[in-house]
């Protein structure tokens, strides 16, 4: 346990936040991403280490700032503290302080400086219908934008919905041609953080890996970290017991909705939904507050072709099938071998009176034949 | 009389007795206000709420399997599992209703025949078919552990508790056995009323019949209304794109037809369902049966054929017999 030893009085100052505060922080987000402690503390060190800071680009397209704000409002220790001093946030439409020409001269500096070295974060979806003229930002359009931060950049988030798959407004009929940054940038691997708004949970355990390790998360098919988005809402959701005994909430205010039953039949999307909600909720707000926690049927904001694709309440596709739901196979049998301790007696018994009496019948035949 | 007249004389007789009674009995038709149920296997999700639904309504523990302690794992129908859902899975099991690469779910559980042969099978009235709902049930009360009726199923329903000292027969009574008369009080089975898509519904089994046949016309991909609980009087309806149904609808004719039937968009043969005629069994069981017996003439003539043997042959002894005491 060398590595408590190292001085964490500079990150004190720094965050504002007791040396205790940021070890269970970084123990939390370690635990999260399913690391040990030591690695917990190889988190902390990377990130008391200003050195390691990278510079961020950060992006936005089509989109209603919700991941950013989701992020500022983090609670515990002060996320938005954290992600800002973790990272040399070198360009935010957002959260800038300049404006105009002087912060695009600052991103074009930066972008040339950090060659290859750089972490790009790109929020809102990219329209690419009619060459993408349906977002420009300093008079260049976001598809292009994203082309040239995405060419040198070490490695690249997309935070959101939309920036993962389009987000709402890729719904049909799609006039703008709304799409996600792993589409536009087929060629470049892309991390996804789907979610509307997106856990800043999810977004800051995987900046945290990636300062620590220097690489990205095992990632799935669709560039979700594993660690996040590898389980159905529906597998950890505390209403799962109520689904599996048939327990439904019918409408809101019903028996059921006030028992905290299973939300399926109101449409909820979390059988098809891959998502940690139920595991680390939302924001750290705590109190059981996400959707399903606070009575209303998960949407599926992060997953494609289930948020704003499908109706609120439709029912969902279940997914998955794990236990409880151990299915027979259609020829299965049931094993009917087993006998209590009584039947056997009784068996055994009638088997021993059938013998003793055909033995005797037997001897006394004999004698008769015998006179 | 001579062996040859006797034998002729017996062939005779029998061919006279079975081209009388020979007129076979046709299926049974369903009741009028016969009750049924509806599953729908392109609906079902596999949450097995209707599996401990049933386990509550008919009292009936867990099933548990190895050292699996934590839930109820019946493989089939039991003495303490009346309903189960099965899976079927095919190459990868990608696609939910897909033959090929794809799985979909098969509910077990009395299929309640119209012409059952689990009654006809029943040598003393423990089977019954309710003249009215068309529901049959098992009467333990005059059951005598025969386990006829086990063998008289097509769908292998009845089950015995064999690991129980003194077992008993055990079926679906569509929860309106004695004791939980739930038909009777005006609700539904315990299995349709949880289902969350309806997958299982209950109704009239005229009215489940035309919902059957609605469905088998829709076209797969449009989006149809579903009901849910009862057909007769839905408790609420869910949206759903309709899948490839295969053109049958299972139980509609099957050996007379049944009141619980079954449509999919695999095939049954592969959802394990029988082979099965348009004839019920035991129409032609019943048939061969009180022909051989009709007026008692077969085994009359036979015992009489088999007096007449032993009689013959023991002449030669019955004079020695004679001969020896006088």
């Amino acid at each position: 346990m060398a590595e408590i030893e190292f001085d964490f009085s500079a990150v004190e100052n720094r965050l504002g936040v007791s040396r205790r505060t940021f070890l269970k922080f970084c123990t939390g987000v370690a635990a999260s991403l399913g690391l040990s402690t030591s690695s917990a503390m190889v988190m902390a060190k990377a990130v008391a280490d200003p050195k390691k800071r990278p510079p961020v680009i950060w992006l936005h397209g089509q989109e209603c700032t919700g991941p950013t704000e989701a992020l500022l409002r983090s609670e515990q220790p002060s996320l938005e503290h954290l992600i800002l001093d973790l990272i040399s946030l070198d360009y935010h439409q957002t959260l800038d302080a300049g404006a105009g020409h002087q912060v695009e001269e600052i991103k074009k500096k930066s972008m040339r400086d950090n060659k290859g070295k750089y972490l790009l974060v790109i929020e809102g979806a990219i329209p690419i219908k009619d060459r993408g003229i349906y977002c420009k930002i300093a008079g260049e359009t976001m598809l292009d934008l994203t082309h040239e931060a995405a060419e040198n950049a070490a490695a690249i988030v997309a935070y959101g919905s939309c920036a993962s798959w389009g987000g709402v407004q890729s719904a049909s009929p799609n006039p703008t041609g709304a799409t996600g940054a792993p589409q536009v940038l087929k060629d470049k691997t892309v991390v996804t953080i789907p979610g509307c708004p997106p856990n800043p949970a999810n977004f800051i355990g995987t900046i945290l890996y990636f300062i620590t390790y220097g690489k990205l998360p095992p990632i799935d098919e669709k560039g979700r970290p594993k660690w996040a988005y590898g389980r159905l809402i529906h597998e950890n959701c505390y209403r799962r017991p109520h689904f599996d005994a048939g327990r439904f909430a019918h409408e809101f205010g019903d028996e059921g909705h006030k028992k905290g039953y299973c939300l399926y039949k109101m449409g909820c999307k979390g059988p098809e939904t891959y998502n940690n909600c139920p595991s680390l909720e939302y924001n750290n707000v705590g109190g059981g507050v996400w959707p399903i926690g606070v009575g209303h049927p998960c949407f599926g904001c992060s997953e494609k072709g289930v948020g704003f694709e499908k109706a609120l309440f439709s029912l969902a596709d279940v997914k998955t099938h794990t236990p409880p739901n151990m299915f027979p196979e259609i020829g299965d049998r049931a094993d009917a071998s087993g006998m209590t301790a009584g039947a056997a007696a009784l068996a055994g018994a009638a088997v021993g009176a059938v013998v003793g009496a055909t033995a005797m019948g037997a001897k006394k035949l004999d004698e008769k034949e015998d006179q | 009389m001579k062996r040859r007249d006797f034998l002729k004389a017996t062939i005779a007789g029998t061919a006279a007795t079975v081209c009388t009674a020979a007129e076979a009995r046709p299926n049974l038709e369903p009741a009028e206000n016969a009750v049924g149920m509806l599953f729908d296997s392109t609906l079902c999700i596999g949450c097995k709420a209707c599996v401990a639904k049933c386990k509550e309504v008919n009292e009936m523990p867990p099933t548990i399997e190895g050292n699996k302690k934590a839930w109820d794992s019946a493989r089939d129908l039991s003495g303490e599992t009346l309903n189960v859902i099965k899976v079927y899975k095919n190459g990868t099991a990608e696609t939910k209703d897909s033959e090929i690469d794809g799985f979909c779910f098969e509910k077990r559980s009395c299929m309640h025949c119209v012409d059952p042969g689990c009654v006809s099978a029943c040598p003393c009235t423990a089977m019954r078919r309710n003249p009215k709902t068309g529901i049959v049930t098992h009467h333990p009360d005059v059951c005598i552990g025969c386990r006829n009726c086990m063998v008289a199923c097509p769908y292998n329903v009845p089950q015995f508790e064999y690991n129980k000292l003194f077992g008993q027969i055990h079926k679906c009574q569509m929860c309106n056995q004695q004791g939980v008369e739930r038909i009777d009080n005006g609700l539904m089975t315990g299995c349709a009323e949880v289902c969350p898509t309806g997958a299982t519904l209950f109704g009239p089994r005229k009215d489940l019949l035309a919902e059957a046949k609605r469905r088998m016309q829709l076209k797969p991909g449009e989006v149809y209304n579903y009901p849910r609980g009862d057909v007769s009087k839905p408790d609420s309806f869910h949206e759903k794109q309709v899948a490839t149904y295969k053109q049958h609808v299972w139980g509609e004719k099957e050996a007379g037809g049944t009141n619980v039937m079954h449509i999919s968009s695999v095939s049954f043969d592969k959802l394990g369902m029988p082979p099965l005629g348009e004839r019920s069994a035991s129409s032609v069981s019943e048939t061969v049966q009180h022909s051989i017996y009709g007026f008692m003439a077969l085994p009359v003539m036979a015992l009489a054929g088999l007096n007449f043997v032993v009689h013959r042959n023991t002449e030669k002894d019955r004079k020695e017999h004679d001969g020896g005491e006088s």
